[in-house]
């Protein structure tokens, strides 16, 4: 079942996942953000995520000291930006989660109309580009709904993660056995007291990595932003480069603190999934 | 033993075009422990399951005392809180140790106060022999634990009957006598049991009757030792011959 929530990133239409299993069920096609994660047996200082990771700080470091010009000033400049990029990437992820969790419930709801209005909310907002949210939200409605570049910005991007969290919460509730919901309601519960107490807690450890990769995913989409006038890492950077010119040292500097930071969060998660798999195994 | 606690007229219930049930008539009294047998598709899981309404009835009624568990406006989960169940997987919660398993409905559903719950929870891991598993998790119970808490669990909600799905199937030869104890026990104490299973020593030492089954209908119906040795339908002789 865990398989299933091995998220393929969006751009899928469908409720499927991009997860592609042959009939005999042994391959797997998993386009998630982790794939530079190495293997439990992959131990080689010459891993691809060792490289990209440690070429990436490397080169952070080393470039600055060979020509501070452009780089040092840089690196003082841009970091500004990265309050923004986490401020806007945390409190979305918050929103996206609530909504998310409301999504997947009504995606499960024995309510057909609340089910048909979280399925189309879910299939509207994964069939239109984040960029065209995003402006849609700031430029079209913002002026009605009286909303700041941040606002708009945390706003576009909620309503967007929270369809594709919505999936995740539905197919984490829907890994839990049939027989946990009916335990709970032949023991008087009701179908909330069971989903609170019983379904979702367990859910929380089937869908803690897809979730964590949702949120790699919405650090590195957060960059988006910076078109709606709000100082994030990429705005700095260009905001650099429109005054001095230096285009390349710029924006290789703002490629490699995204890379660094997407590493480390996706090791982060690469490393939760093995605790959470091994502590089933150690159980079961 | 005259008066019934549990009345199931002419219940029916079809899963798409296959008939799981197809008009069963059976009346359970007060403390009676009835034992259902029969082939497998013979609908025995699905009568159990049709009294604390997990499965709906198509048509015919199901009384549970005064209340009709089939009627649109019935208090389910006040009948549910009656009717105690016990499931061949165990379906104990995962996330929760065996003493929470057990005090969880007890504090959200009845509200009972902290300091009872804990003694009713240590008084009936006692009664399953299991007081040392207080604060074990279910992964870490063999399946016979697992069964004895998932008893332990039910009788916290103070059932007036408990449904017995198939409690053994699941387990272990070696672990089917400690739950079976475990039931003998609470028929002795006069629970009213309705018991799925194919115990034949569970239902010689406990059972009032045995309840034949056969594609959706009830063959026959008859005190243990009765239907045992003299069944009075073709089809029960050959559904003996095979399991006995």
């Amino acid at each position: 079942m865990s398989d299933f929530l091995k998220f393929g990133r969006r751009k899928t239409p469908s409720p499927s996942p991009a997860t592609a299993s042959s009939s005999s069920g042994n391959t797997t096609i998993n386009v998630t953000d982790g794939t530079l994660i190495p293997g439990t047996g992959e131990r080689s200082i010459l891993s691809a995520w060792n490289i990209s990771f440690f070429g990436a700080m490397a080169l952070i470091v080393i470039l600055p000291l060979v020509s501070p010009k452009p780089y040092l000033d840089i690196l003082a400049f841009v970091p500004d930006g990265l309050a923004a990029t986490f401020g806007v990437t945390i409190v979305s992820i918050v929103f996206a989660l609530c909504l998310g969790l409301l999504a997947g419930l009504g995606r499960i709801a024995k309510t057909k109309s609340v089910n048909l209005i979280a399925t189309v909310y879910v299939e509207v907002i994964r069939g239109i580009p984040l960029l065209v949210q995003l402006f849609y939200i700031y430029y079209a409605l913002g002026p009605i709904l009286h909303l700041k570049g941040p606002a708009s910005a945390i706003l576009a991007m909620s309503v967007c993660y929270g369809a594709y969290m919505g999936e995740i919460f539905r197919a984490g509730i829907q890994s839990i056995s049939k027989g946990q919901m009916e335990a709970a309601l032949a023991l008087g519960m009701s179908r909330t007291q069971a989903l609170w107490r019983v379904i979702l807690p367990q859910t929380v450890k089937v869908i803690l990595p897809p979730i964590g990769n949702e949120f790699i995913a919405l650090l590195k989409d957060s960059s988006l932003v910076s078109i709606l006038a709000i100082s994030d890492l990429l705005r700095r950077g260009r905001e650099y480069a429109s005054t001095t010119f230096n285009y390349l040292p710029a924006y290789t500097i703002v490629a490699l603190i995204y890379l660094v930071m997407t590493l480390f969060f996706s090791r982060l998660v690469g490393i939760m999934e093995v605790r959470l798999r091994n502590h089933e195994r150690k159980h079961n | 033993m005259n008066e019934s606690i549990i009345r199931i007229k002419g219940a029916k219930k079809n899963f798409g075009t296959t008939q799981a049930l197809k008009g069963v008539d059976l009346e359970i009294a007060k403390g009676e422990v009835i034992l259902v047998i029969g082939p497998s598709g013979s609908g025995k899981s699905t009568l159990l399951r049709c009294v604390n309404r997990l499965e709906h009835l198509d048509s015919g009624e199901i009384w549970v005392e005064d209340d009709c568990v089939t009627s649109q406006h019935a208090n389910i989960r006040k009948i549910r809180e009656e009717v105690g169940m016990v499931f061949q997987s165990f379906n104990l919660f995962p996330h929760l140790t065996a003493a929470e398993n057990i005090a969880l409905s007890p504090t959200i559903v009845l509200k009972d106060g902290k300091a009872e719950v804990k003694e009713r929870v240590r008084s009936l891991l006692a009664r399953v022999g299991l007081s040392d598993k207080e604060y074990a998790y279910p992964e870490q119970l063999s399946g016979g634990q697992q069964q004895r808490v998932a008893i332990a669990r039910a009788l916290a909600m103070k059932p007036k009957i408990m449904l017995f799905d198939e409690p053994t199937s699941a387990l272990d030869p070696e672990m089917i006598k400690e739950v079976l104890d475990v039931m003998l026990d609470l028929a002795k104490e006069g629970m009213t049991m309705m018991v799925v299973s194919h115990e034949m020593g569970f239902a010689r030492a406990a059972a009032d009757r045995v309840v034949f089954m056969d594609e959706g209908l009830i063959i026959e119906a008859a005190p243990p030792d009765e239907l045992f040795a003299h069944p009075k339908e073709e089809r029960t002789l050959r559904f003996l011959n095979h399991i006995l």
